[in-house]
């Protein structure tokens, strides 16, 4: 049996959850048996060899003009046909904003099950248990699979990457795919913030709520988050009253999200926003009142008003980073 | 199946324009978001004691701007479409109150279909309707799987966006924003196709009295379905492993140096 990996590659680069999903695949053929298989759709080699350092066996490429950008059903059929060559046990998937997209086709293609966003792996009597988060992470549960292979996508920043010697035998993989059928085509890209790393990837994040009092108080947040070189994100309740977009919503209607620290400026602490980041390694809580939930969940807590608290916190990294 | 079945199983036609302007919401009933979630006593599913159930927030946007493009002008009908057992009655009729203009109801008894179940019945049930555009909430705030939407896509066979954050129609043709890492993707794509939307697309209304005065009238049409075997085995659902108790480090301005000190050197994350 071997491990089938999606490789994501975005603009030529292969994204990181790519080496995350990997680094598990190592893991699982530890105990299901390998090898580790990558399968890759790209205009052209991203540079896959370099993956064997990642725990890649192989990586097989599909290559066309139409995968420059993410293209749904030539990366189906790119994904199958990899199936059907090495017969895998499971098939990993990032489950990032492309993962979430493609896995469920390829599932639905091959009629088989698929448990996404999974935060956990484990094999029992040689079957694969995949746990996932349900209810923003309120509640965890555990699923099985009845068909081979096993689909699964993983949470980004949850499972480690692998770092060893080798490299990957590059194959070209052969697609046939009806490239002229009515199809959704990416025409461009937008709203990219000068390279900002998103909420589901970031290291750090300092999220801002009610706390703030307005719109135009962020900016303690945003000088706080450029010091530390942290994503900023926000409340429900500061998105719903329009003060941040929704994309930097974090909690059940918005992102779940797991970085290494989390500090929450003025957030009392909903149980929907709890959902959403309580699975983050470090969390920190800055707020004026000490009964707020926020603290429950934090790590460490700092009461105190956050227009003072805040900008001296800046000052003080900033001061530690020289 | 009721005898009415055939009466609505044809694709609605509008007359003034000749064309077939039909749009399908997909809808689910979830617990709501400040539900307390307890795990039931068969260790696989939610403790329904106490739960107020909702439309699942995701689908509000997908059935909003199902009706801003009839009203708009592309006329024809929105239907609600849901899967679940018969206690979603509530949920599909807010649907109706809302703005759609009748519902399809696939009633079954299993208490947590897996995603493939769902879409299968879903794209069986879509087939005969043959609609313009298909609709979906990105993801139920339950299970959190965000599959069904692309996989019923797969299987009808349709172009499928999903996470759509902005959209515009120009005739027969989309264009839209996808929300992904670090901004979105603009994407071009032709009707009849399947949209899964998320929060900030647009303002949904609220039922208004009047719509749920008229949704009392409004037809919801129950289809008895057999799910096909499950693709998934539930094993269990747990709650998630308490967090070690945290500490307050100190007050104000003052506390900032035992705050810095312990990132450093307790939490090793600065």
């Amino acid at each position: 049996m071997s491990i089938l990996v999606f490789i994501e590659q975005r603009d030529g680069k292969v994204r990181p959850v790519s080496n995350e999903a990997l680094g598990e695949a190592t893991r699982l053929a530890a105990t299901l048996g390998g090898p580790v298989v990558g399968v890759c759709v790209a205009a052209a080699d991203p540079g896959l060899a370099a993956l064997g350092a990642a725990g890649a066996d192989e990586v097989l490429l599909a290559t066309h003009e139409a995968f420059a950008t993410y293209d749904p059903p030539g990366a189906v059929a790119a994904v199958v046909a990899a199936v059907e060559k090495v017969k895998p046990a499971v098939v990993l998937f990032p489950c990032s904003a492309t993962g979430r997209d493609l896995a469920p086709r390829v599932a639905a293609r091959l009629g088989v099950g698929l448990a996404a966003d999974c935060t956990a792996l484990a094999v029992d009597g040689g079957k694969l248990r995949a746990t996932r988060p349900v209810y923003a992470g309120k509640a965890f549960q555990t699923v099985g699979f009845t068909a081979t292979p096993a689909l699964v996508s993983l949470r980004p920043k949850m499972f480690e990457a692998v770092s060893r010697d080798g490299a990957a035998t590059v194959t070209p993989l052969a697609v046939t795919f009806d490239a002229s059928a009515p199809r959704a085509k990416v025409t461009g890209f937008t709203g990219g913030g000068g390279g900002k790393v998103d909420l589901t990837e970031a290291e750090i994040i300092v999220s801002g709520g009610r706390g703030l009092k307005g719109p135009e108080n962020f900016n303690i947040v945003e000088d706080l988050a450029a010091a530390l070189g942290a994503t900023v994100g926000a409340s429900r309740a500061v998105v719903d009253a329009g003060w941040r977009p929704h994309g930097d919503q974090v909690g059940q209607t918005g992102k779940t999200v797991a970085p290494k620290l989390y500090v929450a400026v003025g957030i009392s602490g909903a149980i929907q926003h709890l959902a959403g980041m309580s699975s983050s390694r470090c969390i920190v809580a800055i707020n004026k009142d000490p009964e707020a939930p926020i603290f429950k969940v934090a790590d460490y807590g700092l009461v105190g008003d956050a227009f003072e608290v805040v900008p001296a916190l800046t000052a003080a990294i900033k001061k530690l980073n020289g | 199946m009721s005898g009415r079945a055939s009466k609505y199983a044809t694709p609605v036609t509008d007359r003034k324009r000749g064309l077939h302007v039909l749009q399908v919401v997909c809808i689910k009933q979830v617990a709501d978001t400040e539900t307390r979630v307890k795990v039931a006593a068969d260790g696989k599913t939610l403790d329904p004691a106490g739960v107020t159930w909702i439309l699942n927030p995701y689908d509000e946007f997908a059935l909003e701007q199902a009706l801003r493009f009839k009203e708009a002008g592309a006329g024809g009908e929105v239907v609600a479409l849901s899967l679940g057992g018969a206690g979603v009655t509530a949920t599909v009729r807010n649907a109706l109150a809302i703005g759609a203009d009748r519902a399809i109801h696939l009633k079954v008894d299993a208490i947590q279909p897996d995603p493939l179940q769902v879409a299968r019945a879903l794209a069986d049930e879509l087939k005969g309707l043959a609609p313009q555009i298909v609709w979906f909430g990105k993801q139920a705030v339950d299970d959190d799987q965000s599959q069904v939407p692309p996989m019923t896509a797969e299987l009808l066979g349709m172009p499928c966006v999903t996470v759509v954050a902005k959209i515009e129609l120009a005739g027969t043709t989309a264009t839209v924003e996808r929300e992904v890492e670090g901004g979105r993707e603009v994407v071009s794509v032709p009707l009849p196709a399947c949209f899964s939307t998320d929060k900030g697309l647009n303002e949904p209304r609220y039922a208004s009295l009047k719509g749920i005065m008229a949704a009392k009238k409004k037809p919801i049409e129950e289809k008895a379905v057999t799910l096909a075997a499950p693709a998934l085995e539930l094993a269990s659902m747990a709650m998630p492993a308490p967090r070690a108790a945290g500490r307050i480090v100190g007050q104000g301005v003052e506390g900032v140096t035992e705050l810095v000190r312990v990132l450093r050197e307790e939490a090793k994350v600065l």
